[in-house]
């Protein structure tokens, strides 16, 4: 009851002080300081029709591998507290019963597909709402999906790992190549620029995202693969 | 822009609500998202201009005055970072769990107090 009491008065603090910030905001007339900055010379500087991406892999470039250095220490996390536990208790987890027709048929018919529009996602990423990241979860839900259909189903561990530790090797590269050829460290203009608005374009942007894309794509699905257990 | 700020608060209050409240530690994870989603939404709104569209120069945006028509970018980008993150710290979270549970079998966190001082 205590314990009841206070929550409630912690709550009603916090609603307080949030209704208090939200009580006079309205939305901004134009924009300001380093945004402005990003929509005027964004697409002339870097040649992204997508400015999110422009400042996610160039401006803020950094701040994303970090970001996937994040994500890469999650993941390797997952698998070190759960991928022991597996070889001692070998089976504890029983399929009560196998998935239906429909869902390993529908399984099989829609991954590829699934696969190819991640794939989609992170090339355009420079170019319409999308990128690496997204396209990285999209190609992780067609793994969760065969997981679904198939338990028993065993990613292929070897290819997995090389597949994320070169696509995360390379994206360091790209950074370096960047320092060394242009601006700084994750610029992507030492590739060409190409035709704006095509999908060759954009200087390095749809490279590094396509390494994102397959990086994050591949530690989503080890840590799906690690949650599911042993079936 | 407005209501969607409301929304987030409220989200965010009935996350940290469940938060303090709950004693199931899956739950008080979910408590943690679901502010999370609050707090993500708050700051798209903050980055809202009036009458601004998505900051995505195609045909639609002319390139010229393109300042005055989308809204800012910036928090956009951060949010994306910030989803991110929070998969990935959810995942070790619930991992954690994961490990507690078959030591101990129980998910009450009262049940664990090795760490508490």
């Amino acid at each position: 009851m205590v314990r009841k009491t206070i929550a409630l008065a912690l709550m009603s603090g916090l609603a307080f002080i949030l209704a208090f910030i939200l009580g006079d905001w309205s939305p901004m007339e134009r924009l300001s300081g380093v945004a402005y900055d990003y929509v005027t010379r964004g697409a002339a500087d870097l040649g992204a029709m997508n400015l999110v991406t422009a400042i996610v892999v160039t401006y803020r470039g950094l701040d994303t591998l970090g970001e996937v250095t994040v994500l890469f220490l999650a993941a390797s996390g997952v698998a070190v507290l759960l991928r022991r536990k597996r070889d001692e208790a070998a089976a504890t987890v029983k399929i009560k019963r196998a998935a239906s027709e429909i869902v390993t048929t529908g399984a099989s018919l829609l991954s590829p597909f699934i696969v190819m529009f991640g794939a989609y996602i992170f090339l355009n990423g420079h170019l319409s709402p999308g990128g690496g990241f997204q396209g990285g979860a999209v190609i992780a839900s067609a793994v969760l999906l065969l997981f679904l259909a198939h338990p028993d189903y065993k990613l292929r561990h070897n290819v997995l790992n090389i597949i994320e530790s070169f696509s995360g090797f390379t994206y360091v590269l790209v950074g370096l190549l960047g320092l060394f050829l242009a601006g700084g460290f994750l610029d992507n203009r030492f590739l060409p620029l190409g035709t704006y608005g095509t999908i060759l374009s954009a200087g390095a942007i749809p490279l590094i995202y396509t390494l994102i894309g397959l990086k994050v794509g591949t530690e989503l699905a080890g840590i799906l693969e690690n949650m599911k257990g042993r079936a | 822009m407005k209501l969607v700020m409301v929304l987030g608060a409220a989200l965010m209050l009935i996350g940290f609500w469940g938060l303090i409240t709950r004693r199931n530690m899956i739950k008080m994870i979910l408590s943690l998202a679901i502010a999370e989603t609050g707090l993500q939404l708050i700051m798209i709104a903050v980055g809202y201009i009036n009458g601004g569209t998505a900051p995505i120069l195609d045909s639609a945006v002319d390139k010229l005055s393109a300042v005055q028509q989308v809204v800012d970018p910036v928090p956009q980008a951060l949010v994306l970072t910030a989803i991110v993150i929070g998969v990935a710290v959810n995942a070790l979270m619930l991992t954690f769990i994961i490990r507690l549970y078959q030591k101990k079998h129980s998910l009450n966190i009262s049940d664990y107090k090795d760490m508490k001082w």
